[in-house]
């Protein structure tokens, strides 16, 4: 018990200093998965609309691949990864691996899918009739897309809230592709593990606390903005 | 000489396939401006198919559209063309945003000036009496008031060519009069040509100038709404302008200005002209059949007169429809205060007579 109370006091002590280390760590956390959410949802909500409003032979295929991607494990995300960054991998020559550039890359691909899923889902309930209004409203094509987007905004952040949620707390990817490298590449999950192992129970426990406020208040905001719009 | 301006509106051989079928084909049209057309017709007939080819909303199609004159054709000229037209559809597709807003989308995509945006809408919401919901939420209207605002985003656009596509069918129906009234008044104001699908006669009737019946993808009669209703082309007509009574039969004899039609064994007069021996089906309006206990009724100087058994009673509300079996199948309508003074029921005996000037005949050959 006391090691659990000792965790707790240290870890709320190395929170209001601001120890230099783990505000390090945070930051590139939130640098890493915020990146890799920004690029899942360009990626995400882009193919998955343009999915939602085509008809192609193999689409059913294509959907219940991105649907099964929604749950990509994290560790197999990063053994792909760094074998096609490997110095003698196909991207070898880019020397990325063990960067947080590479986080980024494994986190996008982690988070892409889940952002496609729900985007598809959200555009495909809409009513087919509103495409015709909306064009019947004088819109182009691209103008079109762009009402849907903005009517399906709220599953839209619910997707949001999905991929900063899996990318933030993953670590399998995080630890393979980024190599948990002090100062460089080391984020709250990965130090966690290491911490753990090492039985730094007080640093541990801080960095588990400052994962699930961070990902507490993010989810918190997003809420918010969906709670607004709701109709009372 | 004088140079007709040409019509807003013209279709050459209109032709939509799908799987191989022919869901609509209509090989000319011509819309003035102006105008109110209604469409009529049973679903399926292929109003909504008309109206969204004509809006270049549904691709592909064969077939030519010109608007005043010229015709729409390459891409770009489809977004011009599409942009002088308005659309409001059965289900009011509303932006989940306010009704300001919603009013307001259709000027936004033009990137119209907001000063300009504001002055339109307001208009708008004044004119549809829904000024005061201009801040709610599209979500929380009721379906009168959510249809209200489809048509304001609508008129919002100063349309050169208004389409209806059933916008009041999913109205109850004193929500549908206040905004049918509502809407005929605005037409009459703007001066909107507009093409109106129902299933609604009378509501065709009321708006329209012109009324084109379709059934199966093509248009079977088109022709101002007394034509249509006092010489519909066929039975199919016949029925949708609120004919009850449709029969066929052989012209036995004829009789000045007259003809005598022998129907199952029973004769019918007809005011008409009609070859010896010629096929023929006479339409009867419920409106015109009267019926009495005596067979010569004082003051009605009916040339059929038959003698009947009523077989079914329906109540139509505020009338009494009395199917009648008299040789022949026969529909009348009776108030429900007639149908306590006759104390009419089901199995009773009773004359039915309608005049030979009543009777509107489709010729067949």
């Amino acid at each position: 018990m006391d090691l659990i109370l000792e965790g707790i006091r240290k870890a709320f002590y190395l929170l209001f200093t601001f120890d230099p280390e783990v505000m390090g760590i945070t930051f590139l956390s939130l640098k890493v998965s915020g990146m890799a959410t920004l690029i899942s949802l360009f990626l995400g909500i882009s193919i998955g609309t343009g999915i939602a409003l085509s008809k192609f032979s193999g689409r059913r295929f294509i959907v219940s691949l991105i649907n099964t991607s929604m749950g990509l494990p994290p560790v197999v995300v990063g053994l792909f990864v760094t074998v096609f960054l490997w110095r003698n991998g196909p991207l070898g020559i880019l020397g990325i691996l063990y960067t947080p550039t590479a986080m980024i890359i494994a986190q996008s691909i982690i988070a892409t899918p889940i952002v496609m899923g729900i985007t598809l889902a959200a555009i495909q309930q809409l009513p087919q009739k509103l495409r015709l209004q909306i064009l019947a409203l004088g819109a182009t094509r691209l103008q079109m897309v762009w009402f849907l987007i903005k009517e399906a905004r709220l599953p839209l952040l619910a997707a949001v809230m999905a991929g900063f949620g899996g990318v933030i707390s993953e670590v399998g990817a995080s630890m393979m592709v980024g190599g948990n490298i002090k100062g460089y590449t080391r984020v709250l999950t990965t130090a966690t593990v290491m911490e753990t192992s090492r039985g730094n129970f007080d640093i541990a426990i801080a960095l588990g606390i400052i994962l699930l406020l961070l990902a507490y208040f993010i989810n918190l905001i997003l809420t918010r903005i969906q709670q607004r719009e709701r109709p009372s | 000489m004088v140079i007709e301006n040409p019509p807003i509106l013209e279709v050459k051989n209109l032709e939509v396939k799908r799987g191989g079928t022919t869901i609509l084909n209509v090989p000319s049209l011509k819309i003035k401006e102006g105008e109110i057309l209604s469409l009529i017709g049973p679903n399926g007939a292929g109003k909504t198919t008309l109206m969204q080819t004509l809006s270049y909303l549904l691709k592909p199609f064969w077939g030519e559209i010109f608007f005043r004159g010229i015709r729409v054709k390459t891409d770009h000229s489809v977004l011009e063309y599409r942009r002088k037209l308005a659309m409001v559809f059965q289900e009011p597709l509303l932006f989940d945003t306010t009704v300001f807003n919603n009013v307001a989308s259709g000027l936004k995509i033009r990137g119209m000036e907001r000063g300009e945006i504001r002055k339109r809408v307001m208009q708008e919401l004044e004119r549809f009496g829904i000024n005061h919901l201009r801040h709610r939420v599209a979500k929380t209207l009721s379906g009168g008031e959510a249809q209200r605002t489809s048509l304001a985003r609508a008129f919002a656009l100063r349309p050169e060519i208004l389409f209806l596509d059933e916008p009041f069918a999913s109205l109850d129906p004193p929500t549908r009069t206040s905004l049918i009234e509502d809407l005929e008044h605005i037409l009459q104001q703007t001066q909107t040509t507009a093409i109106f699908a129902t299933h609604d006669r009378m509501e065709a009737l009321r708006l329209s100038d012109r009324i084109a019946i379709m059934d199966g993808g093509r248009i079977i009669q088109v022709g101002p709404p007394e034509e249509v209703a006092n010489h519909p082309v066929n039975e199919l007509v016949a029925s949708f302008m609120g004919v009850e009574t449709i029969l066929s039969g052989k012209v036995i004899r004829k009789d000045g200005g007259t003809f005598i039609t022998s129907i199952e064994g029973q004769e019918v007069e007809v005011v008409g002209d009609a070859h010896l021996g010629e096929r023929v089906v006479l339409c009867i309006r419920p409106e015109n059949v009267t019926l009495s206990i005596n067979p010569s009724p004082k003051g009605i100087s009916a040339r059929n007169v038959y003698q009947g058994k009523i077989t079914r009673i329906s109540s139509m509300g505020i009338y009494q429809k009395i199917h009648l079996s008299c040789g022949f199948p026969l529909i009348a309508y009776v108030t429900n205060h007639s149908l306590e003074e006759l104390s009419l029921g089901v199995g009773k005996d009773i004359w039915a007579s309608f005049k030979a000037t009543a009777v509107t005949v489709i010729r067949k050959e």
